[in-house]
């Protein structure tokens, strides 16, 4: 079971993190050369300190994020979660205690990520990674509570994912094309941030807009690390 | 909150490590996350020297500038309507609701006001200073400090054109990551203002077609093109099948306008 994997890559060599804090420490540096330890060792001028790669574990699906396409099959991972997601809110109404209009706000929400998916599916043709073995048993789909709460983690996480993805992005096209979703993301989010605390100020609450003002912005490999709770698939990123 | 440290401007690098203290929500990896943050903050700091020093052309950074001026009539614009409103007889006719959603609009537009000021002059460029504003635009909102759907309605279509206005521009500040990665964020926050402005209106969070909903005739500008279902050459109409139609693959993707539009549908508040 390669569950709650990731691997990530510097450009032409695999760093295997031994560490959490490590994983995070490159994670965040996407793109910028990374100074560490593990780094220089395996830099070294005369090249004979690069340890063989491990082979790629079963099924491993790469997001190359030097390209326009990996970052569009970032993105498409993520709408693939979320499509999953919200069918199976929406599948599962005839149990659950969400009113009547809270579902219809999440139908609607599914429709949008479902058009995602699709729509990212076929801009990136063959170019789009495999579906994604998702895995949402961890959720009660029939308490109000948790789903809302599910949606608002995933709702928050998409808006931060494409506001940290966008200085990825080297085709004016393709910016506009994540612009044009991530506000979307954003209405999402706040919709169902209201759905669950009415009537405060969490539609836009302090704990996802710092005081300049400013919604998250999270670099790619935290997002993935994020949702690997419900993703069995194992996912290499090269940064 | 504990982020008050200096962050003058939007080249600084964003809120990332903060900002993941959220996906404690996620119920994995909360407490590694907090971690990385530690190992963030010390790590990200080149990164805002890396932005502004990369090679940049003395076009593009006046560019950049004529993009953060043309954000910060925006932000004047949203800063100056909200706080009037929340000190005006408008105030007493919203629901505690709607006043409580306004106020942290209204704390979120003054943040812009103060972040993209900061942010031009750091990239040495000047500021302009705030027009003089006609909220009323010519008598055509003539209650809008008393009514509260008038004042609602056109909170809604400064949020919904400041959506559209930002997106339009990104492409002009991608030689700067950071400014690009920061008018993001302030991107993403309007639209949730949006959403929740229109929520607390009676509509959906999102646009339907094209459709300025209930709206008067005289705001169609802000809702023009919205209703387009192709993007990067790709036609999302047929992705609707099943799953809401046409109306969802237009509500599904927000569409940008350009700056002379924008002007064109802010002018009227503009009075000097």
């Amino acid at each position: 079971m390669n569950r709650n994997r990731i691997t990530l890559s510097k450009a032409g060599y695999l760093w295997e993190p031994a560490t959490r804090r490590e994983f995070f420490r490159i994670a965040g540096l996407g793109g910028v050369a990374v100074l560490l330890p593990t780094m220089f060792a395996a830099c070294d001028s005369d090249g004979t300190n690069n340890p063989p790669p491990p082979p790629p574990p079963e099924g491993e699906v790469t997001l190359d994020l030097r390209t326009d396409a990996g970052v569009l099959n970032f993105a498409y991972a993520l709408e693939q979660l979320e499509a999953a997601f919200y069918t199976t809110v929406v599948g599962a109404f005839g149990n659950s205690n969400l009113s009547a209009a809270e579902q219809a706000v999440l139908a609607d929400i599914r429709n949008h990520e479902v058009i995602h998916r699709d729509y990212l599916a076929a801009v990136l043709g063959d170019a789009r990674i495999p579906d994604l073995a998702v895995d949402f048993s961890s959720v009660n789909f029939a308490d109000r509570a948790d789903v809302l709460e599910t949606a608002i983690a995933l709702e928050d996480t998409g808006v931060a994912a494409y506001n940290g993805a966008g200085k990825l992005l080297q085709d004016v096209n393709n910016l506009l094309v994540a612009g044009k979703i991530v506000s979307v993301e954003a209405r999402h989010a706040a919709a169902v941030r209201d759905l669950f605390r009415p009537g405060t100020v969490d539609f836009a609450g302090d704990d996802v807009v710092d005081p300049f003002g400013l919604d998250q912005a999270i670099e790619p490999g935290f997002v993935i690390q994020g949702t690997m709770e419900f993703v069995d698939t194992p996912i290499r990123v090269i940064i | 909150m504990e982020s008050q440290s200096p962050r003058p401007d939007l080249t600084e690098p964003g809120p990332t490590e903060r900002a993941i203290s959220r996906r404690e929500a996620f119920r994995a990896g909360g407490t590694a996350v907090a971690v990385a943050g530690a190992g963030l903050r010390l790590a990200s700091v080149p990164l805002a020297f890396a932005a502004l020093a990369r090679p940049t052309r003395a076009q593009v950074m006046t560019d950049v500038i004529a993009v953060l001026n043309f954000a910060l009539t925006l932000e004047y614009l949203e800063d100056e309507f909200y706080r009037t409103g929340l000190a005006s007889d408008v105030a007493a006719a919203l629901s505690p609701a709607e006043r409580i959603a306004v106020g942290q609009v209204s704390k979120h537009e003054t943040a812009h006001v103060a972040v993209l000021q900061a942010t031009i002059t750091n990239l040495k460029g000047d500021f302009i200073p705030k027009p003089t504003f006609d909220f009323t635009a010519g008598g055509l909102f003539g209650d809008v400090f008393s009514n509260r759907d008038t004042f609602l309605a056109v909170a809604q279509t400064f949020e919904d054109t400041g959506v559209r206005a930002y997106k339009g521009q990104a492409g002009n500040v991608m030689a700067n990551d950071a400014v690009l990665t920061a008018a993001l964020q302030i991107h993403a926050v309007e639209a949730r203002h949006a959403s929740q402005i229109r929520r607390l209106r009676g509509q959906k969070g999102w646009i339907t077609g094209d459709s300025r909903g209930d709206l008067p005739p005289a705001t169609q500008a802000t809702y023009e093109g919205e209703g387009n279902t192709t993007h990067a050459g790709v036609d999302a109409a047929p992705f609707g099948n099943g799953v809401g139609g046409t109306d969802a693959v237009t509500e599904a993707f927000d569409e940008p306008l350009t700056m002379e539009a924008v002007l064109v549908i802010v002018d009227p508040f503009i009075v000097g």
